[in-house]
């Protein structure tokens, strides 16, 4: 099991009350939570603890704290900023002296850029909370200290921070000895289980808690818990030899390992110290050197006199590592932590010589740490001086921090079978490697180690897993070095990155490979025909794609390869491992039904007869090579840092090479080709009428649209298709549709969406799916040539509709969105109509991810350089966020108005007064007012003076800018909800586009308040038993928010009118945008029918409130879709969502289906009764009022 | 009060108004709806081989796939422990229909495989079912395939459930048969204990703007009775195997004729959907009222009294006065009058 299961298992059985918000890397344990509460599991005291999700992390803190002063016991689960929003209420909870233990997976915290990644920035924060500090360094501590900490906390009433490394800990797949429920049961003392509840508020025993204090008394106050403190190591040391008595692992406050005599100790907290372990135990085996390594268990409160106690007398030089960064302090907290503990020692004559002490970083954002970091720290001791505040695994050629690390240092012993896997996202290689794990496990004796990394893209992402095995128990957690087994699941992947560097010498390759063993040979690229020669590998090749195509299992290529493994690995007798993993797929599949059993057998039946051995030849040959990662044409960034990251060698990047600030260009996806789908659609220009309708759809912006003079397809390749447009009055205009082809995800949404189709062949439409490889060539082609061609004059653009629209310039592209993203079309309209004056605040989600994930981003420029500047705040203040943006640029624009006009007799009192005055609706206008900047920039080049500097360094704000508030509902529903009202309170002119996925689907699919009744999710398995909120009522109850509910599916010109009307309403305006998901469980190539469906059933009416109409006498609320015209069924029938409860709970399925068509009639009637008022029946506009 | 009392593949019934499979079947909760109503057995919703088959590849596809491709997401969906596939789930529903209700609960099938056939019709044998029906619908699309092949195929598949279980088997067939007398007859010796008549085909039609074909689903009407009711009479005392009368109930009238013709049970679907399961109770009220008000003591009274094995009423369900019902047709709906005739007239 994962650490986060490991935790979790303890943290649900002893506790009654879980709070819980969904955050990476933390999430899994409160789904588990939520499952096992689902599933009627029980804890100790046989009940079933009540798992209830709050709207934010804030909110769960103040629902435990509510919760413990009830008397519960109760818990939550956190991370990074979520945990840091726990922060106010933590101080309460430690201040109130109230047991209870939080469970988090450290890590990172947002600074000049988010990372989900694991660090201990987070829980490093909260070391003035008054909360102890215990922290786990693997999954097996992961489940045995959560244990001692609940034991210890009931007894010291100090609340402890129960955490373990994010990802590295909190992900890693390990064997995993589980306490019984028994062993828990004994741990904990229902005496102070009954004290704890005794202390609580009571109306029998009346107290008041949480008093305002005044000077004279709160300083006393806040001491007198001082001896609660005091106790605190002693009882979680107590707790731990209980632990130690009844499952025979042993626990201390701080844990020595290493040599008795050691001169040379590194200190450090987390996964690392498994690290530090192995490689000072080598270090004595192997070179007789004298170290060893101090684990810190219990980080707060500091006990000093037990961690001298535990560091060896003999010890001369002490390196303190830390997993976080301190900026400005005289080092890390824990290094200052031991330095003042020496330090007093010394003072107080208990030592007399105080050891050379220095402190470092390392293993921030999940850095790997491994033996040769490990080594280099010990060695650094060996200095004179050693270096302090150093850095460890980075090269830090700006301020010389970094220690020098001999990365060929690899001291994993051969008993410990290691192996490699590269997979593709979609193509189940992870949860086969999860699998394998288990299977290789299941034995006693025998031990596995499963580890996976995976890019930051959402389609076509590629995964890496790391598989240890063997007879010992495996603490190695870091990345493998070297590998007797690399699996390369995606052909295509030898091309673009290096992936034998970590194959060991006459290690065995299987290559997923369309090509036979015969042909594959001359179709690798010579770089890594060359490795496998130099280091002996033995290659086999299996077409796995097309063997899981034939049974029916898609790009499902998992138990193929896998039983490849098997086979080819030997770690088990292969007629042993082949039952095992029949075994094992027959208690993943067996609920899913008879068909995906046997299809999985086929599999693995078939697996065997197409694996073959390739014969490798004595020399390297063939034409193939390794292709470059980005063009030259890039600029010298993408050239130099982003193509290193795309090559996964971004670890290499030297500190100089980055941003010092996090600041990044945009429009970096157009260099990455990352050649994903195996199917691109082609244009059929006779069938085609030119309606915009694919090009509206399409999430990664590939099909793209311009028109243009004849004469320009004067040097076209032979093949670049065109067309005469089909507007009047245009005879010399030809009108092309060009697909970008290596950037094209295969998605097929523009196909479906295609209205036109051949008289001949209903199934053959203006543009359809075919073999990417058939058209790549031709493809890079045609895009070089039409990416000469101009794009439209926006002036000249018919805004109005979406055959207009199409000709704009898309400034959001290439996006690492899913496959038919329901989302991205909406940002990529956005970026159409007002990309070059649109600044964007985008909350936290997927589409922060996906809009600004490194290595490239795909938010674009146009030909002139502008294009949306973007940024993320966080999750839950964007609204707010986007507001400043607002205050801001009205602030810098009134001051611009007020020096234009005090400087108009230099610059010209026409100028000054056009630029004031001028109009800015139309694109002709911004052109003319683009040009008066310039105009203006040119006369005060010529100027000196104060006020001529300011106003030129302002001169841009004479231009409108389009302010937007994106984010997903999981902001504007839950987290953000307060912030997001309040602005539209506010009255300021800002956008909000709400891409409405009604499911927290950035970290898998949580229910937000967005979720519709009856809908499964997670944090509601058994269906949402209340409707979703309806946040466009809400807003509409201001009155002068410009409100509208859209659906790109359902009708993409409505979507253009709404987000034009949006703009051009000079308040706030809100936008729900119904976003399919692959959380929704539909074929995605039909989300956009899927969509329409919703509309058609009246669950996603599509209706527009403008004050402006008000304002005009006239009613604001349109009504843009017609009446219910199928039943909810027909809808909610083709979605997992709504279908998997059918299956789990038919009668509630009905009855809440029964229950949601209701909600939905009556809903519409009262949007009927809106549009069918007089406008006098509304909210006077506020400027009326 | 008339004696309703009736008797259907070996099972006592109250009365011979059945609740046919449909959605109204598919829950238990509707079931429970159509015995508090006074149906006297349900038969539960088929069992869609196919269907299920799809419902478990989208379910594994959309829950699988996207799993294990993005660090922040393991999963979209909750692992749902009370998941089964299709088939445990429709199960599970016979099984708890099995135990809530009073009256029997008969199951129906309709596979596409051959193992689909046999193993789901024991697993409904062992969830409970009373009996089991057989919903036999196979289209005859290959042109090689031969009327005597298809029926065979029918038959095998009798053949074979029968040899596997031990509860009484009915078989819903398509009216499509060249000689359906002697084809329920070869259904009886391979062991059907009763045969049901008709089931309705899926209705394909053609959409003119998108030029594709488009699914229709029609509920029967009084016009649809005359088929099933010409056969039901025609089989009527002839062969040993119950006789349910399925096609074309609007009212207790309809419920009377079967009955006349010598259908066992009358079974309904469309007046349940058409006005809800509280319908099942006007049907047997109706029927009840009519045996009393024509002096009937009970349903055995009436049961078979038109059908084909009295001699004297049998020529009337035979093709041959198909002459005289349509001259006795214009006699009683004179010709309109035509264009031409008002052209004849000027």
């Amino acid at each position: 099991m994962d650490g986060n299961t490991a935790a979790a298992h303890i943290a649900y059985r002893v506790n009654e009350v879980c709070a819980i918000f969904p955050i990476t890397p933390s999430s899994t344990m409160a789904e588990l939570a939520d499952a096992w509460a689902g599933e009627g599991i029980k804890n100790i005291w046989g009940q079933v603890p009540v798992v209830q999700q709050m709207q934010s992390e804030g909110g769960a803190a103040g629902a435990l704290h509510g919760a413990l002063q009830s008397g519960a016991l109760a818990t939550t689960f956190t991370a990074s900023q979520g945990f840091l929003l726990m922060l106010p209420n933590m101080y309460k909870i430690a201040g109130e002296l109230t047991a209870c233990v939080f469970h988090v997976a450290a890590r990172a915290v947002a600074t000049q850029a988010l990372s989900i990644f694991g660090d201990h920035s987070d829980v490093m924060s909260a070391r003035m909370t008054g909360f102890a500090m215990l922290a786990a360094s693997s999954v097996q501590e992961a489940h045995d200290l959560a244990l001692v900490a609940q034991a210890a906390t009931l007894e010291s009433r100090v609340p402890i921070i129960f955490f373990f490394d994010g990802f590295r800990t909190s992900h890693e797949e390990n064997t995993t000895t589980l306490i019984p429920d028994e062993q828990i049961r004994a741990m904990i003392d229902d005496e102070l289980v009954q004290a704890h509840r005794a202390r609580a508020l009571s109306p029998e025993h009346p107290v008041v808690r949480g008093t305002a204090h005044n000077p004279d008394t709160f300083f006393q106050a806040r001491e007198a818990a001082n001896p609660f403190y005091a106790k605190v190591p002693g009882i979680v040391q107590k707790a731990m030899d209980r632990l130690g008595a009844l499952t025979g692992r042993k626990y201390q406050l701080f844990r020595y390992a290493g040599d008795s005599q050691a001169e040379r100790v590194v200190v450090a907290i987390g996964s690392a110290v498994e690290v530090l372990d192995e490689t000072a135990a080598w270090l004595s085996a192997n070179a007789g050197e004298k170290v060893g390594v101090l684990q810190v268990a219990l980080y707060r409160p500091w006990d000093g006199e037990a961690f001298l106690a535990a560091m060896p007398k003999s010890v001369k030089a002490i390196a303190v590592l830390d997993r976080t960064k301190e900026v400005g302090a005289p080092g890390e907290p824990l290094y200052v932590d031991v330095l003042s503990t020496y330090a007093r020692a010394v003072a107080a004559g208990k030592l007399t010589v105080l050891p050379t002490i220095i402190g470092g970083r390392y293993g921030l954002s999940s850095k790997d740490f491994d033996p040769s970091m490990a080594k280099a720290v010990f060695d650094e001791l060996k200095a004179r001086e050693p270096k302090h505040g150093f850095t460890v695994g980075i090269t830090d050629d700006i301020s010389n921090t970094s220690l020098p690390v001999d990365r060929g240092f690899d001291i994993e012993t051969a008993d410990t079978v290691r192996a490699l896997f590269y997979g593709l996202g979609a193509d189940g290689t992870v949860g086969a490697n999860k699998n394998s794990t288990k299977i290789l496990a299941s034995e006693p004796g025998r031990y596995a180690q499963g580890y996976f990394v995976y890019d930051s893209k959402k389609s076509g992402s590629y995964t890496i897993s790391h598989l240890r095995f063997g007879p010992k128990p495996i603490h190695a957690p870091y990345l493998l070095k070297s590998a007797s087994f690399v699996g390369v699941h995606k052909f295509d992947y030898l091309f673009m990155i290096v992936m034998l560097g970590a194959a060991a010498q006459g290690a065995t390759l299987l290559l997923n490979s369309p090509f036979g063993p015969d042909e594959v040979w001359n179709e690798l690229p010579i770089e890594v025909q060359k490795q496998i020669i130099v280091k002996r590998l033995k290659l086999h090749v299996i077409d796995a794609s097309k063997v899981a195509l034939s049974l029916g299992l898609g790009s499902r290529t998992n138990t193929i390869l896998q039983t490849c493994f098997f086979a080819l690995s030997g770690v088990m007798p292969r007629d042993e491992a082949i039952a095992s993993i029949k075994k094992a797929t027959e208690k993943t599949y067996a609920r899913k039904g008879k068909d995906v059993v046997k299809k999985n057998f086929d599999a693995i039946d078939a697996a065997l007869t197409n694996l073959f051995e390739v014969k490798v030849p004595a020399a390297a040959s063939g034409s193939r090579v390794q292709l470059k990662l980005v063009p030259d044409s890039a600029p010298p960034f993408v050239r130099n840092v982003t193509s290193v990251m795309l090559a996964l060698q971004g670890d290499d990047l030297p500190v100089s090479a980055l941003p010092v600030d996090g600041t990044y260009p945009t429009a970096t996806t157009q260099y990455e080709k990352r050649n994903i789908a195996e199917e691109v659609p082609v244009w059929d220009p006779d069938l085609c009428i030119q309606c915009g309708q694919c090009a509206v759809v399409c999430p990664h912006s590939v099909i793209r649209a311009k028109y243009y003079h004849e004469e320009r397809l004067a040097g076209a390749p032979a093949d670049f298709q065109a067309a005469a447009i089909n507007a009047r009055g245009y005879p010399e205009s030809r009108y092309t549709l060009q697909v970008y082809v290596e950037d094209c995800t295969g998605c097929g949404v523009c196909v479906e969406n295609c209205p036109a189709r051949s008289s001949a062949d209903s199934s053959v439409r203006a543009i359809n799916m075919k073999p990417r490889l058939e058209h790549l060539e031709a493809g890079r082609r045609n895009i070089e040539f039409f990416e000469k061609l101009p794009w439209a004059d926006r002036t000249q653009v018919n805004f109005a509709n979406v055959r207009g629209a199409q000709f704009l310039q898309p400034l959001f592209e290439f996006s690492g969105a899913c496959a038919g993203c329901g989302e991205a079309p909406y940002l990529k309209m956005l970026s159409q109509l007002f990309g070059d004056r649109l600044q964007i605040a985008n909350a936290t989600g997927c589409s922060s991810i996906y809009g600004a994930n490194l290595p490239t981003t795909p938010w674009a420029k146009n030909p002139d350089g502008r294009g949306p500047a973007w940024s993320n705040s966080l999750f839950e203040d964007n609204a707010e966020f986007g507001l400043g943006y607002r205050l801001a640029i009205d602030k810098q624009t009134e001051f611009a108005h007020a020096l234009a006009l005090k400087l108009a007799p230099q610059i010209g009192e026409d100028l000054v007064r056009a630029l004031l005055g001028a109009p800015q609706v139309t694109e002709s206008d911004f052109r003319i007012q683009r040009e008066r900047v310039a105009a203006l920039k040119e006369k005060l080049a010529s100027l000196s003076g104060e006020e001529c500097a300011n106003l030129r360094s302002l001169a841009d704000f004479f231009v409108q800018r389009s302010v937007w508030l994106v984010g997903g509902d999981g902001w504007a529903y839950d987290i953000g909800y307060g912030g997001l009202d309040h602005v539209l309170a506010s009255g300021r002119n800002v956008n909000v586009l709400v891409l409405d996925t009604e499911v927290y689907s950035n970290t898998g699919g949580q229910a937000s308040k967005a979720t519709p009744l009856g809908a499964s999710a997670k944090f509601a398995a058994a269906g949402k038993r209340v409707p979703r909120k309806d946040l466009a009522l809400m807003a509409i109850a201001y009155g002068n928010v410009y409100v509208a509910q859209i659906s790109m599916g359902a009708n993409s010109e409505q979507a253009l009118i709404a987000m034009r009307e949006a703009e051009a309403h000079a308040g706030p305006s809100l936008i729900l945008a119904y976003s399919q998901c692959i959380a929704h469980g539909i074929d995605m190539r039909y989300g956009m029918k899927q969509a329409a469906r919703a509309t058609a059933s009246g669950y996603w009416p599509l209706f527009r409130f403008d004050p402006a109409m008000r304002q005009r006498g006239m009613n604001p609320f349109r009504l843009d879709s017609p009446r219910p015209r199928i039943p909810l069924e027909d809808y909610r029938g083709n979605e997992v969502r709504f279908k998997s409860l059918t299956q789990t709970r038919p009668d509630d399925a009905r009855h809440m289906l029964a229950q949601a068509q209701l909600e939905l009639e009556e809903k519409y009637r009262l949007y009927e009764d809106l549009a069918a008022r007089d406008g006098s029946r509304f909210h006077p506009h506020w400027e009326e009022a | 009060m008339s004696n309703l009392a009736s008797r259907y593949l070996g099972l006592d019934l109250a009365h011979p108004i059945i609740a046919s499979a449909s959605p109204l079947t598919a829950t238990l909760d509707g079931m429970r709806r159509l015995e508090d109503a006074q149906a006297a057995a349900v038969v539960v919703a088929s069992l869609y081989e196919e269907q299920i088959r799809a419902e478990d590849t989208n379910y594994a596809m959309h829950t699988e796939y996207t799993a294990g491709c993005h660090p922040e997401a393991a999963t979209y969906f909750p692992e749902l422990p009370d998941y089964r596939d299709g088939v445990s789930g429709h199960l599970e529903t016979v099984r708890r229909a099995v135990e809530a209700l009073d009256i029997p609960v008969i199951a129906s099938l309709n596979g596409i495989s051959d193992d689909g056939w046999l193993d789901f019709a024991v697993q409904l044998e062992q969830a409970g079912a009373a009996a089991l029906e057989l919903n036999l619908y196979l289209l005859p699309h290959d042109l090689a395939e031969s009327g005597r092949d298809m029926e065979q195929r029918y038959l095998a598949i009798v053949r074979d459930v029968k040899a596997r279980v031990s509860i009484p088997v009915s078989v819903k067939i398509p009216p499509s048969f060249s000689a359906l007398g002697n084809f329920v007859t070869q259904l009886q010796s391979m062991g059907a204990d009763g045969v049901v008549l008709f089931n309705r085909f899926f209705r394909p039609d053609l959409n003119l703007q998108t030029l594709s074909v488009k699914g229709d689903v029609t509920l029967s009407s009084r016009a649809d009775i005359h088929s099933p009711l010409t056969w039901i009479a025609l089989l009527s005392r002839r062969l040993r195997l119950s006789l349910a009368a399925g096609t074309g109930v609007e009212s207790h009238v309809e419920v009377v004729k079967y009955l006349l013709a010598g259908a066992d049970v009358v079974a309904t679907t469309s007046a349940l959907l058409r006005h809800g399961p509280e319908y099942m109770k006007a049907l047997v009220h109706g029927l009840q009222r009519w045996l009393t008000e024509n002096a009937f003591a009970s349903v055995a009274d009436i049961r078979g009294r038109l059908d084909a094995t009295h001699v004297d009423r049998a020529d009337s369900f035979l093709r041959t006065q198909y002459v005289y019902t349509l001259s006795d047709y214009t006699l009683h709906h004179p010709p309109a009058v035509t264009g031409e005739r008002l052209l004849a007239r000027q």
